[in-house]
């Protein structure tokens, strides 16, 4: 069969990652469109029942392959070649994140494959799959076609929206690996270990971040609160953080970090350009600043023109009181 | 009450340049760099000198020998050369032709060659003709370039010829002994913000040499330092125009050069706003414009980088720009001091001095580059005819330099700019009569003042700069962004300044500055205004630094710009 | 043992990058760098050698670039890097992450390095996938975007975050491993080593040199084509609300935050 192969990540609970199901209902929905079907492979101590479950997302198939370690890539590069090639697959699809990426990478040397990261969308041409990928810091976009099988697609963190269909149960089929000699040799130690009670800005799905409009740095309170209040974390601008009244690891922009989160909420933040390189790839930008005129208002989603210590408290409360609902 | 008008000079810089900036070799003499000729700076003058260097020596062997295993090293504190570099510009091709006299002139690093050009009087809507043109102004057979290109074509010229290109690090002391130079010390890499060593901290070495070339360009940092320990001040003060220069892509392709006067500068003799525009021709689909005013003024509100924005949204220059777009921004100051400012000799025993940074600028015809070249080139030769006899004695130079193409055309301009007249953007009946009398004419000498001697007051310049659009007109940081500045935000500061001065000195640098790097705190400013606060009218001044563009505006309005560490700052690449 | 360490020139970050719509490759004559994050991977290098824990004999550059990008390697050098090379043909030009991953791996099989380090990713936007792709054309072990290591027992000790929080693995050597920039702070070169670097030895390889096949790199070599160049399409102007009663205000926001499932 042809068809478009996904790889699905678990934790040591057996629980499937969001992005690999969304990898998953994208490679069904293109797969749809292809005229053929969606599989994914599974790698570890994964049930009937789990594997059974991806059919949810779309995969009409779940190659298990038992013997195969979960966490560290080039074993699962074993794995997937090897489904490829037996089953003459076209495409493999990943939802991004570290594994995916080393995976896909793998498979590229492997196979001779072509392979884009950072893709965004997928759409179908001339009976085949063309990645889309933002590039040189989402100024231009690429199509990009695959000459010749299989095409390597690495999704952008969370570019694939999960879709959770009614409820078709996978065809499970385990596979034999053998594991080439080099995929054993690098061992995973400990998996997952969490460090510090602070959550790292690049990975938080909610940030609300200060500037200068919040006057002084024990402002950050009312940032610290609302965030509290979202399940979020708070970073900062290079002009707090150059006055002191913030750590220099929560600043965001040109000489700080890049984050793209769910929601970005920017409490007296003028937008310069140095802060929105920083932060404009998050998928919902809500701006509060007292000057209308400021270049955030020109990028944000929401902006709200305003005194945010007014604002702020009282968001702060009706988020508290929404979520309790 | 404060005093409504106050001068910078007044709250100098906590700076002893011949003390702080003068010593003799710290290294043990193992450590020690030893190169043949040093050039600090590797702008027009500094490359020109070491092209010219190389070319003298190729033919001899035993000179060679003489300057060791490295014979000539470029030491630049930029990313590259070029990247500090920013000029308008205007270049007379005089200098090039005699560096590579064999080059034909479709490999010259220039956009676009001068056939027309024009002068207008800009009032608030209109744009005057200036017929016929000043003769100042008159560009034919000049060429229009990027220094910051022109620096990379030197460069690449001068590598190719043996010459150790030494970027990203920057000179910070001049090193004497027995009141011979010997070198000079390069800077500390790895320092925090407060000045402590972090864990990468690399530090400096002396250079040491057999002849230091200082080619520093426009406020030298060593250049003073050595002009302060030799005592070679000029007979009047040196003064500064600043010039803030931005290069756009236009639909419209631009067939001649243009200057402005006039609007949006006020005409009433206290503000003291002297300056103007130019635009030109790039090729291709760019053209740069950009805006130069005096640094003598007196408005502690006054713009250069806002004031250009203002006139780009002229409706004559407008339309130029008309669906165009912005693609490098830069600033950076001109000497303007003229012949009576130039320091007294330029050189002393070990060291040379050449370029912008004495001076060397033709002010009416805004032309400097070819000055540069011809020094750097002098000086070259001046270090060979010394090196066959075994001397560090450069007074040929200066000779040289007095007598030539440099010495004669400032020296005709003297009085181009005091008392009537300012700077390059003169009235054109009163420049022509100059340039008639050949600068006998208004007579006389008058003496100038240092610009940081200019009593300042807060009166309402800024009222009419416009707010940022981001398509026409743009904030400074945007701006700085559009430089290629990338610096770290921990740099040490590496300006020198009083943090804790009068409003309108502060006011002065914030406006000034066109990299705010100058901030004052919002509070304060209301505070100083109604007396409150400490009651001393005083405010803090926020200094960040890693903003900073190397304009060197701030030494000649009373703070004082040291170098950055290597490779910090701007990164330009058409300007 | 040996390090090789890969590096790559690569637009200056501080220069605005565009794409030649021509090629559709990106436009490289403008400034050009050392990428920054193959800095780091020199420096983890050099931690490696000075730590003392397994006896590292030599530490060479390579890279694969047009002519220019010796001064890649005269930055490495002057970094710690002990000598270089350097892989320049016409031939590769416009290679793909396939192809360029396949004729770095025929060079460093001519090296035979105990450990290939390499910055997980380069500015000029291609990202974690050289270091995994180079590993299994050399059958050696790898790990990408990698935070720390610690050698002992003649293995590497590696951290990183994944997806489920900080892993620790243990790689056995020869191995090819990608670094992140939290890895380290690298060190500035002192002026000598910046004077020196020239003369450390340089190899210039040609593909032919390297027994690369032609067929395998270059644009026809490569198993990607870039279709089309696009801007990013317009963001729609956002909802701008001027607040007057704060109250009506943070209902509106909540709604917004709401309707967007963010609550």
């Amino acid at each position: 069969m042809a068809g478009i192969l996904v790889y699905a990540l678990h934790d040591d609970e057996g629980n499937f990652n969001k992005n690999s199901q969304g990898a998953i209902s994208e490679a069904a929905k293109l797969a749809g469109e292809l005229g053929t079907e969606a599989a994914a492979v599974v790698v570890g101590d994964v049930s009937d029942e789990g594997a059974q479950s991806l059919g949810a997302f779309g995969a009409s198939k779940v190659y298990r392959a038992k013997s195969v370690p979960e966490g560290l890539a080039q074993p699962i590069v074993d794995a997937m070649a090897k489904v490829i090639e037996e089953n003459d697959i076209d495409y493999a699809l990943f939802g991004g994140g570290l594994l995916g990426f080393e995976i896909g990478a793998g498979l590229t040397a492997r196979l001779g494959a072509g392979v884009t990261m950072e893709v965004t969308d997928v759409k179908v041409q001339d009976g085949g799959l063309v990645s889309v990928r933002p590039i040189l810091q989402d100024s231009q976009i690429v199509d990009v076609q695959y000459v010749g099988k299989p095409g390597i697609i690495i999704g952008r963190l969370n570019a694939f929206d999960t879709v959770q269909g009614d409820g078709g149960s996978a065809e499970v089929i385990d596979v034999d690996v053998e594991l080439s000699p080099w995929s054993t040799k690098a061992k995973m130690v400990t998996r997952g270990e969490q460090r510090g009670a602070n959550v790292n800005i690049e990975d938080a799905d909610f940030l609300v971040a200060g500037g200068r409009g919040l006057g002084k740095a024990e402002n950050f309170d009312l940032c610290e609160q609302l965030a509290g209040a979202l399940g979020g974390t708070v970073a900062a601008t290079r002009a707090v953080v150059d006055a002191g009244w913030f750590p220099y690891s929560a600043q965001i922009g040109q000489t700080g970090k890049t984050v793209a989160p769910k929601l970005y909420l920017a409490a007296g933040i003028s937008g310069a350009i140095q802060h929105k390189v920083g932060m404009q790839a998050s998928e919902n930008i809500v701006a509060i600043n007292k000057d209308p005129n400021a270049p955030i208002f020109e990028f944000c989603d929401l902006g709200i023109v305003g005194d945010l210590h007014k604002i702020m408290p009282k968001l702060t409360e009706a988020v508290k009181a929404k979520k309790g609902a | 009450m404060a005093k409504d008008r106050v001068a910078p000079v007044e709250y100098p810089p906590p700076v002893n340049d011949a003390e702080e900036f003068v010593g003799p070799p710290s290294d043990p003499e193992e450590d020690r760099i030893e190169v043949g000729v040093a050039i600090v700076g590797g702008g027009p003058a500094g490359l020109a000198c070491a092209n010219r260097l190389m070319q003298l020596l190729e033919h001899e062997p035993e000179l060679q020998e003489k300057l060791g295993e490295v014979p000539v090293a470029v030491i630049e504190k930029g990313k590259t050369p070029g990247a500090h570099l920013l000029s308008g510009a205007n270049m007379r091709p005089s200098a090039l032709k005699e560096l590579f006299p064999d080059m034909p002139e479709s490999e010259w690093p220039v956009l676009w060659k001068v056939e027309k050009d024009a002068v207008y009087l800009l009032t608030s809507k209109q744009a005057l003709p200036l017929k016929p043109m000043p003769p100042n102004f008159r560009n034919h057979g000049n060429y229009v370039v990027s220094v910051a290109q022109l620096g990379r074509f030197l460069a690449g010229k001068a590598e190719e010829a043996g010459v150790y290109l030494l970027s990203e690090t920057a000179a910070t002391k001049l090193l004497v002994e027995d009141r011979i130079v010997r070198g000079v010390r390069t800077g500390d890499k790895g320092r925090g913000k407060d000045g402590a060593p972090l864990s990468n901290f690399e530090p400096g070495s002396d250079v040491t040499a057999k002849a230091t070339v200082l080619a520093e360009g426009t406020l030298g940092h060593l250049s003073f330092a050595a002009m302060d320990y030799f005592d070679l001040g000029g007979e009047d003060e040196q003064r500064w125009e600043l010039g803030v220069k931005e290069v756009w892509e236009v639909e419209k392709p631009l067939d001649r050069v243009i200057h402005t006067m006039g609007w949006p500068l006020r005409k009433a003799p206290q503000w003291n706003e002297f300056g103007g525009s130019f635009i030109y021709p790039m090729g291709d689909n760019k053209i740069c414009i950009g805006f130069v005013a005096g640094l003598d003024y007196t408005d502690a509100t006054f713009s250069v980088h806002d004031v250009l924005q203002e006139f780009k949204l002229h409706p004559f220059v407008k339309d130029l720009l008309e669906g165009g777009k912005r693609v490098a921004w830069g600033a950076k100051t001109i000497p303007s001091g003229g012949y009576f400012a130039m320091p007294k000799r330029f050189s002393v025993p070990g060291m040379l001095m050449a370029g912008d940074n004495v001076g060397m600028v033709n002010i009416p015809e805004l032309k400097g580059i070819h000055y540069a070249m011809h020094a750097g080139m002098y000086a070259a030769e001046a270090i060979v005819d010394a090196l066959k006899r075994d001397s560090i004695n450069y007074e040929a130079y200066d000779e040289r330099v007095r007598s030539s193409v440099i010495g004669k055309d400032m020296y005709r301009s003297r009085n181009m700019r005091q008392p009537f007249t300012r700077g390059f953007f003169v009235g054109g009946a009163l420049a022509r009569a100059m340039t008639i009398t050949k600068g006998a004419f208004p007579g006389g000498h008058f003496k100038q003042e240092h610009d940081s001697e200019v009593e300042m007051v807060l009166d309402g310049a800024s009222k009419s700069y416009p707010k940022a659009d981001n398509k026409y007109t743009f904030d400074k940081l945007s701006s700085v962004f559009a430089s290629g500045n990338a610096t770290r935000d921990d740099a040490p500061n590496h300006i020198r300044i009083q943090q804790h001065v009068p409003l309108q000195i502060a006011q002065t640098w914030v406006s000034m500055c066109p990299a705010a790097v100058y901030e004052i705190p919002e509070e304060q400013v209301e505070a100083a205004q109604n007396g409150d606060g400490d009651g001393d009218g005083k405010v803090d001044v926020h200094v960040t630094p890693s903003n900073c563009v190397q304009c060197g505006a701030i030494t000649a309005k009373g703070g004082r710009l040291t170098p950055p560490e290597g490779g910090d700052g701007p990164l330009y690449t058409q300007v | 043992m040996k390090i090789c360490v890969l590096v790559k020139e690569v637009p200056d970050a501080a220069v605005e990058k565009r794409m030649d719509p021509n090629t559709m490759q990106l436009d490289r004559s403008g400034e050009k760098n050392l990428n920054p994050f193959d800095t780091h991977a020199i420096e983890a290098a050099m931690q490696i050698k000075e730590g003392g824990a397994v006896p590292i004999e030599e530490i060479v550059a390579v890279t694969m670039g047009p002519e220019s990008s010796v001064r890649a390697l005269h930055k490495a050098v002057s970094l710690g890097a002990d000598r270089s090379v350097q892989l320049t043909d016409d031939a590769l030009a416009g290679s793909d992450v396939c192809a360029s991953g396949y004729a770095l791996a025929q060079v460093l099989k001519r090296e035979q390095p105990d450990i290939v380090l390499l910055g997980q990713q380069s500015d000029d936007g291609e990202c974690y996938t050289m270091g995994a792709v180079i590993a299994d054309h050399l059958q050696m072990p790898s790990l990408t975007q990698v935070i720390k290591i610690d050698v002992s027992g003649g293995k590497l000790r590696c951290e990183r975050q994944a997806e489920y929080g900080y892993d620790t693995v243990e790689v056995e050597l020869p191995a090819v491993i990608s670094v992140g920039d939290a890895i380290n702070e690298p060190r500035y070169p002192s002026l000598k080593a910046i004077m020196g670097a020239k003369k450390k030895q340089l190899d210039k390889l040609s593909a032919g040199d390297a027994q690369i096949e032609a067929s395998r790199v270059g644009e026809e070599g490569s198993r990607t084509k870039v279709l089309a160049l696009n801007p990013p399409s317009a963001k729609e102007k956002g909802t701008i609300i001027e607040d007057e009663d704060t109250n009506e205000t943070v209902a509106k926001i909540v709604a917004w935050l709401d309707e967007r499932k963010l609550l």
